[in-house]
């Protein structure tokens, strides 16, 4: 518990930003895009880093829980404040936006929107490849925080392939620099790997060195229909062992081709089992020839119907429904639940028969849709958390995809972080020793557990609630 | 207790907050999140802190008055938000509970009454007030906000809106316009036009010049008798009961007439008009009649443009930009016409500015009572207004054209740059004078 008196020191050290603590703020700042309400004691806007260093060695001294905040998009609870303590907004950090064009760079500070990046290497014909769908609102703080993904993770990979350096404030109020501007650098442990990904818990992002590469030319999109998701899932294996590597490869199962069609009617086949959207970008003319080598590919396999739009107009309009899906889904029931269990590629098919399974067995709204590509699906639980009962039912069928994402051989999360919600899970995908020395790597940089406590490392006993 | 706090909950709309799912998309389309930079003034905030009010998290309304007073409800967010969260309607709903809630000092309860009840809606009061006087009606929502604790700062700008006011109308202006001006050439539509008061009182040149306009294009025109304030003043500041039973008024005195269309020419009044059927969607009795009128209501550029447009002679070139109305965008979502009636005029060179859909920071009173943060967003949009080089501002909507003659003013760019309405220009670009006696009086 914070007192007066630590609150009358954080002023005083605030001394060219705010310090925040009217109810109406601190409720401001207690969500984020999961579940839960937890009120901070304080919370902090500054663009000083030397400020949020002395912060630092304060909660380090006084044990007051810190927890750092982009525009708190997660879905899996990462800047909840879920013991109070210090919210440090970060997203107030946002005046550091370079690309320097010859060492094929961007350098940013933490509170730079992902989508500005993207625009501002766009500029210079250059492109940061990671585009979670939350990129005009998500912070680069955020996003390295969690090792945010999105749907060109297929080819491009996610945030933690294009980040080489960074600036840190550890839990004992010191500023480091990890990496640098080089592709290679094999000075010493990787601590820029380390910090990336790993949800707040080991420092505060400050400064990001992101790797850029140059933007692809062209892009082309194929979109297929499919009467059986078995064969949707084949399609996907048989494209990737074809010596084509598309940007982006999205799956839609009926569920979500309905809902999207009773939300906004484009003509989507509600009787078809899946959909996928391929885009495959590149040279202009090899882009054009691995069209058409997916197209067949798909008709092989056994596709119902493949499209190949020709304009842009037609082309966004193929992406439209894709981007359609999460906001058609919540008009069924009000409480989405977003799982982001990713499985090895080949395992797709059999994955979506075990969602099939789970949805029947608890009687529950699932959804399935994700970047089939990577194995990264997108299982959705539709449900209203005021009803008690059905969240009970929820919360078995969440633990029941994580176990079966595990048993295939593929992991709780594929891009949104551990957070609260996957916490009771971690031991069941790293085993008693792996997750042993996670927490080891944990208590010897933060010994006083300041940052970000509460996430990740599950408490003794703590099991998944969603029934509030 | 517990009955008081279901009540309460149903007051605020509680259910429509739960469609939020606090997703952030509707971060950065909010100037006031962009100009204060904290959550608490943020769309997803403030549905946040209803959202805590109704699961008994926060007893003391009080703690909601400023994040919702600061709101300019301009509703960017909710053409923002993939979800469809009812915005507008859960924030008039927090300001009505907070207002039902909140003990005025019986002058400034007296003040309020007069002005919400007796000025605004009649038609003889603000004609009374009129052009300039109504700025010094306006300094007196701000004395009255100031003491009702709106506003903690002290009004020290109220010769900036002076400098501003329309030059007085002569006496044969301000003269009502004929009950019907039938159509020139063959009628095509007949259409009743809502005058609304900040219109009649202050830009009643304005609404000459669209009867005019409409007349050209081919309509009869009615001006109906008993109509009176939209209510959307009201409604914006938590008197929803009165909005209401202006909404009746209206309903009941437009029904008399038989008409193809409701026409007005201000953004702000027209998404007040649209969404009657949602003001009284609990009143069984009304809401049928609500919907007719609310399916009749258009913008005065969506009528022009079902007319075939505008014979528009040509102009000197110039450079002209155009500052939406934002109900007119995200409520009326009337965006094509306007920008086509403007390119349809030769030799104007449009140009748009960055942010376009951003609020300019009127907003109703919004300007008045909370005058710094209004500023604030202006002096934003005045920065992207210099940078299209444009030296005409069109705006839809009498308070967007106030702030953006303030904005003008405060920016010194009196020389180089005006801003009118987009009747004015469209007037101007057909020869349509102002003369009264040209409009059959």
């Amino acid at each position: 518990m914070i007192t007066t008196e630590n609150v009358k020191e954080i002023i005083s050290i605030v001394k060219t930003g705010r310090v925040l603590t009217d109810e109406s703020d601190r409720f401001s700042y207690s969500f984020d895009g999961s579940f839960g309400t937890y009120l901070p004691d304080v919370v902090i806007q500054t663009k000083s880093v030397e400020e949020l260093a002395t912060l630092v060695k304060l909660a380090n001294r006084e044990k007051i829980p810190i927890y750092p905040r982009g525009q708190a998009t997660s879905l899996s609870g990462g800047p909840l404040p879920v013991q109070g303590g210090m919210v440090f907004d970060l997203s107030v950090m946002d005046d550091l936006l370079e690309i320097d064009e010859e060492d094929l760079v961007a350098v940013v500070s933490p509170g730079v929107l992902t989508s500005n990046i993207h625009n501002a290497a766009e500029q210079k014909g250059l492109m940061y490849p990671p585009d979670p769908s939350s990129s005009r609102v998500s912070t680069i703080g955020g996003n390295l925080a969690e090792n945010s993904g999105g749907p060109r993770g297929l080819k491009y990979g996610v945030t933690k392939d294009y980040v080489i350096g960074l600036e840190v404030i550890t839990p004992q109020g010191d500023i480091i620099r990890t990496g640098g501007r080089t592709v290679k650098n094999v000075t010493g442990y990787d601590l820029t790997k380390l910090i990336v990904g790993s949800e707040g818990t080991l420092g505060i992002i400050t400064k990001a060195i992101l790797r850029l590469i140059p933007k692809p030319p062209a892009s082309e999109t194929v979109m297929a229909i499919f009467n059986s998701l078995v064969d949707a899932g084949r399609a996907v294996s048989k494209i990737l062992s074809s010596g084509i590597l598309p940007s982006k490869m999205e799956l839609m199962d009926q569920a979500s081709i309905v809902a999207v069609e009773n939300y906004q009617p484009s003509g989507l086949p509600r009787d078809a089992e899946a959909m996928i959207l391929i885009e495959i970008d590149g040279h202009p003319s090899a882009v054009t020839a691995e069209a058409e080598q997916v197209s067949k590919v798909c008709k092989d396999v056994g596709a119902r119907e493949v499209r190949v739009p020709k304009t842009k107009a037609e082309t966004e309009e193929v992406w439209k429904a894709r981007k359609l899906v999460s906001p058609a889904i919540v008009r069924i029931k009000p409480t989405k639940i977003s799982e982001d269990a990713t499985v090895p590629r080949s395992k797709i098919p059999e994955m979506c028969r075990r969602l099939q399974v789970i949805k029947k067995k608890y009687n529950v709204h699932l959804v399935v849709f994700g970047h089939a590509g990577d194995g990264n699906l997108h299982p959705n639980i539709i449900a209203d958390k005021s009803d008690k009962e059905e969240m009970k039912r929820v919360e078995q069928a969440v633990a029941e995809i994580f176990e079966a994402a595990v048993q295939l051989g593929g992991t709780l999360s594929g891009e949104h972080g551990i957070g609260t919600m996957k916490a009771p899970f971690m031991e069941m995908e790293l085993g008693a020793a792996g997750l042993d020395m996670m927490k080891k790597i944990k208590q010897a940089w933060d010994p006083n557990n300041i940052m970000n406590p509460g996430k990740i490392f599950p408490e003794p006993g703590q099991k998944l609630v969603l029934s509030e | 207790m517990k009955q008081d706090f279901e009540q309460l909950k149903e007051e605020i709309k509680y259910e429509k907050t739960n469609s939020c799912v606090q997703c952030g998309y509707c971060l950065p389309v909010c100037p006031t999140y962009a100009t204060m930079g904290k959550e608490t003034h943020s769309p997803r905030g403030r549905i946040n802190l209803v959202k805590m009010v109704g699961e008994g998290r926060i007893t003391d309304l009080s703690v909601l008055e400023e994040p919702m007073d600061l709101c300019l409800g301009c509703r960017a967010c909710e053409t923002a938000c993939p979800t469809g969260v009812e915005y507008g309607s859960i924030l008039e709903a927090a300001r009505a509970a907070i207002t039902r809630r909140k003990k005025f000092s019986s002058p400034v309860r007296t003040l309020r009454n007069t002005l919400f009840k007796e000025v605004f809606p009649s038609r003889k009061a603000m004609s009374f007030i009129g052009n300039s006087m109504w700025l010094y009606e306006k300094s007196g929502i701000q004395k009255l906000a100031r003491k009702s604790g709106l506003t903690k700062k002290l009004p020290s700008h109220l010769g900036e809106f002076e400098a501003i006011t329309p030059a007085a109308v002569s006496p044969q202006e301000r003269s009502s316009l004929p009950r019907v001006t039938p159509a020139k050439g063959d009628k095509k539509y007949t259409v009743a036009f809502f005058v609304g008061c900040v219109m009649d009182a202050m830009f009643r040149k304005i609404n000459h010049l669209s009867v005019k306009l409409l007349t050209e294009a081919g309509c009869d025109v009615i001006i109906i008798e008993n109509q009176t304030c939209c209510g959307a003043l009201h409604a914006h500041s938590g008197e929803l009961e009165e909005s209401k039973s202006l909404a009746k008024r209206n309903i009941e005195a437009f029904e008399r007439e038989e008409v193809d269309f409701i026409v007005n020419n201000a953004g702000g009044c027209g998404a007040m008009l649209v969404e009657y059927d949602h003001l009284l969607a609990d009143e069984t009795l009304w809401v049928e009649r609500a919907k007719r009128f609310s399916e009749k209501t258009k913008d005065i550029s969506q009528i022009l443009v079902l007319c075939g447009g505008i014979k528009a002679k040509d102009l000197s070139p110039q450079w002209v930009t155009y500052q939406r109305s934002c109900h007119m965008t995200n409520v009326l979502k009337v965006t094509k016409e306007p920008l086509q009636l403007i390119q349809s005029v030769p030799n104007v060179e449009f140009i748009e500015m960055n942010d376009a859909n951003m609020c300019c920071g009127s907003a109703g009173i919004y300007n008045i009572v909370n005058y710094d943060a209004s500023m604030e967003i202006l002096d934003q949009k005045m920065e992207n207004v210099r940078d299209t080089k444009a030296t005409t501002i069109i705006t839809t909507n009498p308070g967007c054209l106030i702030q953006m003659k303030l904005g003008i003013e405060r920016e010194n760019l009196k020389e180089s740059m005006r801003a009118v309405h987009l009747v004015e220009y469209l007037a101007e670009a057909t020869g349509i004078t102002e003369s009264p006696n040209s409009v059959n009086l």
